[in-house]
């Protein structure tokens, strides 16, 4: 067990006004002893990027059910890049067409969740996926 | 022959009965959470039926808006639709007018939503993408070609801009030579819901409520036949709310829209009868029919007791309904037609004037022609080949649905008063009261769904591993955007910019000296002033909003 809470920055990049997805998942992962920052929203990829330097994030969680995923998203990833924080885990969720998610997923983000999902799986897999990755640290170090 | 049985006997026998039955692992309460008891009787429902009833057409309208209702016309079947570029979408609405739909509903995209034009940096990735993007009174006119505005009834769904959208359109009917006082349909202008629920804003609440008395003063006069708000619980819900909260948060709206309309000095009859309601209609079939009889019931109770109106058609809450897009899931999407089906029906049951059934694809994408065509069928189905439309409130009487109709009012009336506790509509925005409290109850049905206290077919219960079967979905053309921003180009080289400067500088002066801005915004239109520009001087003058924090 590691001792330090996973910090993550849920983001929702872009005008799409529904934040009802991106709200609950925050509530879920505060609930798991994960530290939240939620960004609001109607935020440019450079200021989610910002925010995530700022606070040091270990994760960033992406929202968005507006269909302009394969032009933010991507921006998002790349504004993080200019920041040097390659290393943060990148996720995202919202309708999002299977096609879409697969393009993503080759491409910088660690996984999309789709509607549906069960929040909880959404808290194992980046409680997991931090583990791994502080393991790997340690193991490094 | 059997021995009479006392009506106390019947029931401590069906009492016992019943304590002794085995009853199935499930949770019966409410898809909003209310315990129900196992069956309804006379002493749950009881009201005076001539006070609390009446008939269809007659105060308090529990019964519905029309004496005939349906026998007399069928609610409007209108599909709310929109996307890519202005022609794409006005294909799209000559295919639904040819299918037998018989009112336009427009969905914009996210940049017209927020006020920003087609070639702003800001709207890259989205534009065409959620609904049409429009950022002048040429796209609109590419919309509407060759549609008679003056015999459809149009529905824009916009609210932060909605008083510019709705001087394109009455600058388009006016260049086609069409009477503004001709025209015939809906803005749905509800800026309040926006803050708490939709978040698709301009500028903050006081100027925002400022534009909207202008837009019902003008239209008062100018527009007659036009729906100047559409007092919206849809958003609310689908944002997480409960029934009783989307009852309750919308009411509250149109009462501070009354509250503002009589502030600036307008007779509440002369505008009371232009406003018209919008409600979800979600799954469970029984609240949501009573939700919609407890609404009619409220507002004509307040809108006589309260605000005094005279004119019936003050009292009377007029609603369109669109079925639950959230109750919508990506797995086995198919089934979604079934659910939609149940949805309509409620909404039927429940006395509305217009309904939207959404189509199987929306938890994908935007919905397919094929997908839009079952979703219409579904409510001429309903329509045609039912007979559920020919008696009117069918479910009057039933001990359950009014008890339910009794149960909602009281709920409404207790957030009311809360609400007024909290100094108003308005600052219990800024403090977040709404926000949270739809927050709370959304992550509430979440976990419930999550611990299979409320079950959902192919996500919690039957679920097929592959997620069952896959469907075609509807993709944005990728050109869209870069069409668009030709359009933009061109659009800006060819106009003329002392009469853009000009109405631009007007807008700025009557923010603040007065005036009406709808009629500033009609003249711009004219001058090819774009959506982005005369939002921009709003944004300038008023101010943005601040989405209060509560997370």
């Amino acid at each position: 067990m590691n001792q330090r809470k996973i910090r993550v920055l849920i983001g929702k990049p872009g005008l799409d006004g529904h934040d009802r997805g991106a709200k609950t998942v925050a509530s879920v992962l505060r609930d798991n002893g994960m530290e939240v920052i939620y960004t609001g929203l109607h935020k440019t990829p450079a200021m989610i990027a910002e925010t995530a330097l700022q606070e040091d994030v270990d994760v960033v969680g992406l929202s968005i059910l507006s269909g302009a995923h394969m032009e933010l998203f991507p921006r998002v990833r790349e504004e993080l890049h200019n920041r040097g924080l390659d290393h943060v885990l990148l996720v995202g969720g919202g309708i999002i067409p299977a096609d879409d998610m697969a393009a993503l997923e080759s491409n910088g983000f660690t996984k999309l969740f789709g509607p549906g999902t069960h929040t909880e799986d959404i808290a194992r897999f980046i409680q997991g996926e931090m583990e791994k990755r502080w393991a790997k640290e340690a193991a490094d170090a | 022959m059997s021995t009479p049985v006392a009506s106390t006997d019947r029931q401590a026998l069906w009492k016992q009965e019943m304590d002794k039955a085995r009853l199935r692992d499930a949770n019966f309460t409410t898809i909003s959470g209310t315990p129900l008891a196992p069956v309804y009787g006379p002493a749950d429902g009881e009201q005076d039926p001539d006070e609390n009833l009446g008939l269809p057409g007659q105060y308090p309208y529990t019964r519905g808006v029309h004496p005939s209702m349906y026998r007399g016309r069928l609610w409007t079947m209108r599909q709310f639709a929109g996307f890519g570029a202005a022609h794409e979408t006005n294909q799209r609405f000559q295919f639904l007018l040819k299918a037998g739909q018989t009112g336009l509903s427009v969905a914009f995209d996210f940049p017209t939503l927020m006020g920003y034009d087609s070639d702003d940096e800001i709207s890259a990735g989205e534009v065409g993408q959620v609904g049409v993007s429009i950022s002048s009174l040429r796209d609109m006119e590419a919309l509407f070609e060759g549609i008679p505005m003056d015999q459809v009834s149009t529905s824009m769904t916009i609210n932060g801009p909605a008083p510019i959208m709705l001087a394109f359109y009455i600058a388009c009917a006016e260049k086609k030579g069409i009477d503004p006082k001709a025209l015939r349909g809906t803005i749905q202008n509800d800026i309040l819901k926006e803050y708490q629920a939709q978040h698709a804003w301009l500028v903050p609440p006081e100027p925002a409520l400022r534009m909207i008395t202008d837009v019902m003063a003008y239209c008062t006069e100018h527009v007659p036949q036009w729906n100047t708000i559409s007092i919206s619980g849809y958003h609310i819900r689908e944002a997480g709310s409960t029934a009783a909260q989307e009852l309750a948060f919308t009411l509250a709206n149109g009462m501070e829209y009354i509250r503002r309309g009589v502030a600036v000095g307008l007779d509440v009859d002369d505008f009371a009868p232009r406003l018209s309601f919008f409600f979800d209609s979600h799954l469970d079939f029984f609240e949501e029919i009573a939700k919609f009889r407890a609404a009619r019931r409220i507002w004509a109770r307040k809108m006589r007791e309260e605000f005094g109106a005279k004119d019936p058609r003050s009292w009377m809450l007029r609603f369109h309904t669109q079925t639950a897009g959230v109750s919508l899931t990506a797995q086995q999407p198919e089934n979604n037609i079934v659910r939609t089906a149940f949805e309509a029906l409620a909404a039927v049951l429940g006395g509305t004037q217009s309904l939207h059934t959404n189509s199987m694809d929306e938890t994908l994408s935007l919905p397919t022609e094929k997908a839009v065509k079952i979703a219409l069928r579904t409510q001429q189905i309903l329509a045609e080949e039912t007979e559920v439309a020919h008696v009117a409130d069918p479910l009057g009487g039933s001990y359950f649905v009014e008890a339910q109709t009794n149960r909602l009012e009281a709920e409404a009336e207790k957030y009311f008063q809360e609400i007024e506790a909290r100094g108003g509509v308005v600052p219990s925005i800024m403090n977040g009261f709404f926000q949270l409290e739809i927050h709370k109850s959304a992550v509430k049905y979440q976990r419930a769904i999550e611990k299979g206290e409320k079950r959902v077919v192919g996500v919690n219960c039957y679920v097929e591993d592959d997620g069952g079967p896959t469907i075609d979905i509807h993709r944005i053309r990728s050109e869209t955007e870069v069409e668009a921003r030709e359009a933009m180009a061109r659009l800006r080289s060819e106009r003329d910019p002392q009469a853009v400067e000009r109405e631009l500088t007007a807008i700025r002066t009557a923010c603040h000296a007065g005036g009406n801005l709808l009629e500033r915004f009609i003249a711009a239109a004219h001058a090819e002033c774009t959506l982005g520009e005369i939002a921009q001087v709003l944004r300038e003058e008023f101010g943005q909003f601040q989405e209060p924090k509560i997370l």
